[in-house]
């Protein structure tokens, strides 16, 4: 007996051969390293896929063809133009005359259809004349025009049309690209950067060039200073009320579970809250910011206050105690105490939950702020949270239906704007943390 | 030295600080404290002692209404200090708590300034009217808590970036920044090294000189060296109280005897 026990007893070997054990636990950890490392790997290449496709599909909204025309209109043609019946057809042959004249000088020779220019520009004798009837100082002196290239004239330079591909039609015939190559040897055609993506309004169906995200940025913008506005300070001090002063019992449980649950309903159903109470019951004003903010700030709410009590719950109870054992209330606890402590978590919280609103469409989607607005920088920004207006998700959804590639292009190039304020509000939210974690 | 209540006429006579009667506290369904009556001397260090879970923290709680914190904590029996109930309706815990100070197991120094660890009791009660008196009280209490003379060349450094010794006696003085009348102290040492608890313990006698202090410890040698009143508590009931000379030399209680001499706890 004595014997069986002792046999039992595994032999210890040296410590320098491993026994079989420990080659097995090793060889676990091993792959277990390895798994990590290749989900990351897999995180990573799917990081620098949509990275990719992204700004290659979305950078060349940033770039756009201008045909830069030297225009000088007497105040003779002005009269004669306007006194005849097609206005905007006379002020159009004017242009033509005044770019042939200008391919002359430049000892080119194309011959072109004068109906060629309307496919390449779009009408562009409305541009001038309603140009040189709110200026009419310009008139007798140069003036030099940036016209906005079709979108199949566009798509021409950035490869998405080419000779091989393209079908005469009503938009665009072979013939006319010899004319565009003439123009690019002249000059009169250049590629250059979009201010007006970035600040203009949404242009219409069949005018992509002219289409820009900058009134929709200003809508957003406003809808975040409502959300910011009501969300931050309702949801620090529910969450503050629910985890530092409320009693413990069915009621507060319930409602616990209930702000849990919130945070994972759609965001569609918001919207159609949103519709509901405010639009059809309250009659705000449909399409508005204001509204828009509001919804977005019943989303938000969960998030912040989940991210609030979270960080409130982090701080050491140790620090509740020396305050309220010198004699601090406990209202003076929480915020001399806990609340400074806790601001960190809370801000990273809030930045977090104002970007998943920035980024929200379905909602907005529902109240009407997919509606096709016009007007231009800067009117959109003087009375901003009444008025009707997009926002950026919202925009990019509209662009992304419409037919015309050009919008395609423009919904990518929306994407990138979109994720860099994301990028941005995200670095605002590590800085913030960081400064004030550095308070020991 | 100080503002004297005008009730110490009263305590002169019979020096009882802390008068507690047939105190019960309990957890929810757990009865943590039972029939508990003791009466604490003014001037006096006295010691709570017994085996973890004994009860003698919750007790030290109740004197100062820390257990309000707890909601699932409920207090009977009669508190007096200086003749008022604690537990009356009446009395805020609040100013309750500026009357009886507290030092904590871990030093928990506020993630301030050294000075503005000191200053934060004074400026919420109000007990400065401008910036030079509130700097005396922060020296005085410095001073008491026997830290002034290391920290006088950096109060604006903040407190958690000092030792573990000198946190706890930062806590201390911070205590009795406010002024209180008694100091409550949970094992105050136990998270010290020797050389840090020997400054402590030498700090709480001088303490004695102005408070009724009454201190948990783990230790029994401890308690034999700064009390002079000794409390032994078990199972939540208090055993045993009496002069700390008496308790460690010839206890009446077997359970007394048998937890001072290492058998149990």
């Amino acid at each position: 007996m004595t014997d069986a026990s002792m046999n039992s007893v595994p032999v210890k070997g040296s410590l320098t051969t491993l026994d079989a054990r420990t080659k097995k636990r090793n060889a676990a950890e091993k792959r277990f390293k390895a798994y990590g490392l290749v989900a990351i790997m897999i995180g990573l290449f799917f990081l620098v896929v949509l990275a990719v496709s992204i700004l290659r599909s979305g950078i060349p909204a940033f770039t756009q063809a201008e045909v830069r025309v030297e225009f000088t209109l007497t105040q003779a043609q002005f009269d004669e133009a306007e006194s005849q019946m097609l206005k905007t057809k006379a002020y159009e042959n004017l242009f033509i005359a005044a770019l042939q004249s200008q391919l002359e000088e430049r000892s080119l020779d194309v011959t072109f259809d004068p109906a060629a220019i309307e496919r390449l520009l779009g009408k562009t004798g409305s541009t001038i004349r309603e140009y040189f009837r709110d200026s009419p100082d310009q008139i007798g002196s140069t003036v030099t025009f940036n016209l906005a290239a079709s979108s199949r004239v566009d798509g021409y330079f950035k490869g998405r049309v080419s000779r091989d591909t393209v079908v005469d039609s009503r938009f665009l015939k072979v013939t006319d690209l010899d004319l565009v190559d003439a123009l690019v040897d002249a000059g009169i055609v250049v590629t250059a950067f979009n201010w007006n993506f970035l600040t203009g309004s949404d242009s219409g169906v069949d005018n992509p060039g002219g289409a820009g995200i900058g009134v929709s940025v200003i809508g957003s913008f406003f809808m975040m200073l409502v959300v910011l506005a009501l969300s931050l300070p309702i949801g620090v001090a529910a969450s503050i009320y629910l985890e530092e002063f409320a009693p413990q019992n069915w009621f507060t449980d319930l409602i616990e579970v209930n702000i849990s649950n919130l945070a994972a309903v759609p965001s569609i159903v918001f919207g159609i809250l949103g519709l509901a109470v405010f639009i059809q019951f309250m009659h705000l004003p449909q399409s508005a910011p204001l509204v828009g903010g509001l919804v977005l700030t019943l989303m938000t709410l969960p998030t912040i206050i989940i991210s609030t009590r979270a960080s409130l719950k982090s701080v050491p109870p140790s620090i509740r105690e020396a305050a309220l054992g010198v004699g601090a209330s406990k209202m003076q606890t929480v915020f001399h105490h806990v609340l400074p402590l806790a601001a960190p978590g809370i801000l990273t919280g809030t930045i977090i939950g104002l970007a998943q609103a920035l980024g929200e469409t379905a909602p907005l989607l529902l109240i009407g702020m997919v509606g096709f607005i016009a007007r231009a920088y800067p009117e959109g920004v003087v009375s901003g949270f009444i008025d009707p207006n997009s926002a950026m998700p919202a925009q990019i959804y509209t662009w992304a239906s419409r037919a015309d590639p050009g919008f395609y292009e423009k919904a990518w190039g929306g994407i990138i704007i979109l994720l860099m304020f994301l990028l941005t509000m995200n670095i605002i939210a590590i800085i913030l943390r960081r400064r004030f974690e550095r308070r020991w | 030295m100080y503002d004297i209540p005008h009730h110490t006429q009263e305590t002169a006579v019979t020096d009882v600080k802390i008068k507690a009667k047939d105190v019960q506290v309990y957890y929810g369904d757990n009865h943590a404290i039972k029939d508990v009556s003791v009466e604490i001397d003014n001037n006096t260090v006295t010691a709570f002692i017994g085996p973890s879970g004994c009860g003698k923290s919750t007790f030290l709680r109740c004197l100062n209404r820390m257990n309000d914190t707890i909601d699932i904590c409920r207090v009977e029996g009669d508190i007096l200090i200086d003749g008022d109930d604690i537990y009356d309706k009446r009395v805020d815990p609040v100013q309750l708590r500026a009357k009886v100070g507290m030092v904590f197991q871990k030093p928990n120094p506020f993630p301030k300034s050294i000075y503005d660890n000191i200053a934060y009791g004074p400026r919420i009660h109000g007990m400065a009217r401008n910036k030079a008196e509130l700097d005396d009280i922060v020296e005085r209490a410095l001073r008491r808590g026997a830290i002034w003379d290391e920290v006088k060349d950096r109060l604006q450094a903040p407190g958690t970036g000092l030792s573990g010794g000198q946190q706890q006696r930062l806590c201390i003085a911070r205590a009795v920044a406010t002024e209180p009348e008694v100091l409550l102290m949970d094992e105050p040492c136990s998270a010290l090294d020797p050389i840090a608890t020997a400054q402590v313990e030498e700090l709480i006698d001088e303490l004695r000189q102005n408070y009724a202090v009454v201190i948990v410890t783990h230790s029994m040698q401890q308690a034999a060296r700064v009390s002079q009143k000794t409390a032994f508590f078990h199972l939540g009931n208090l055993v045993e109280y009496d002069d700390t000379s008496k308790i460690f030399t010839n206890p009446e209680d077997s359970r007394t005897e048998s937890y001072i001499t290492g058998r149990i706890g």
